[in-house]
């Protein structure tokens, strides 16, 4: 199972989540996103960018309730809150916005 | 309810589980098992506490480069633990000692316990994980 980006293949596993994060790309977020049925826009990049400097900090994609508070931190309450952040990504924000910054799936995420 | 089915309605049970580290970070899949674990049990709302004891106390030693063993230094993410509301981290004095370590070497805030004292803590847990 892969992406396909300018005839490159990009491997994901069963759930599309890539499996080498070295291949992620602002290009194959918005590939990935299209997928996910999520038009990107600055909100949604907000939370992408976030979730990757999380990663690179912590070596680990945060559960769903961690992130929210971890942005509740960073962006004050207006986004810090599961409204918010259900709007952008329905299907989840941990689970989606992790997928589309090429981390791989939540830990603690049940 | 019908009174012949058992309920199984958990929701509000807090218990207390500790998770004892006595193992080196690299080498052995343990540490990296229970890190996983805690993080896990984390989502559950339970009173969870960490001890690192043995060569468990090299887990979250500062300065951790695994490149020439090829495997993912992990120890960042010990840091990621408070933010999962995992606060208690203990360290049995007498192993971090004997290693030659102090409460400024690691890569997290944590509380020194004798060896005597963790027995007590032990004590008070309802499950206790060791890896």
């Amino acid at each position: 199972m892969s992406y396909e980006l300018n005839g490159k293949v990009i491997e994901h596993d069963e759930e599309g989540y890539i499996v080498d994060i070295e291949q992620w790309s602002e290009e194959l977020a918005n590939v990935i996103a299209v997928q996910e049925e999520i038009e990107m826009n600055d909100e949604h990049w907000e939370v992408v960018n976030f979730l990757r400097e999380y990663y690179q900090e912590y070596q680990i994609a945060p559960a769903v309730r961690v992130l929210i508070k971890a942005m509740k931190k960073a962006f004050g309450e207006e986004k810090g809150n599961n409204k918010y952040m259900y709007n952008l990504f329905p299907y989840g924000p941990a689970k989606q916005a992790c997928k589309i910054a090429g981390l791989p799936k939540p830990t603690g995420c049940i | 309810m019908n009174e012949l089915e058992p309920d199984y309605d958990t929701e509000g049970v807090v218990k207390k589980f500790m998770f004892v580290n006595r193992k080196a970070p690299y080498g052995t899949i343990y540490a990296l098992e229970i890190l996983e674990t805690v993080l896990i049990s984390a989502a559950f709302d339970q009173d969870v506490s960490v001890v690192f004891m043995d060569d468990g106390v090299f887990q979250i030693k500062k300065g951790q480069d695994t490149k020439a063993i090829n495997v993912k230094n992990f120890s960042p993410t010990y840091r990621a633990l408070e933010g999962y509301d995992v606060e208690k981290l203990f360290v049995e004095r007498e192993s971090m000692e004997a290693r030659g370590l102090a409460v400024d070497d690691f890569v997290v805030p944590v509380e020194v316990l004798s060896a005597e004292e963790l027995g007590g803590l032990m004590d008070q847990q309802d499950v206790i994980i060791t890896g």
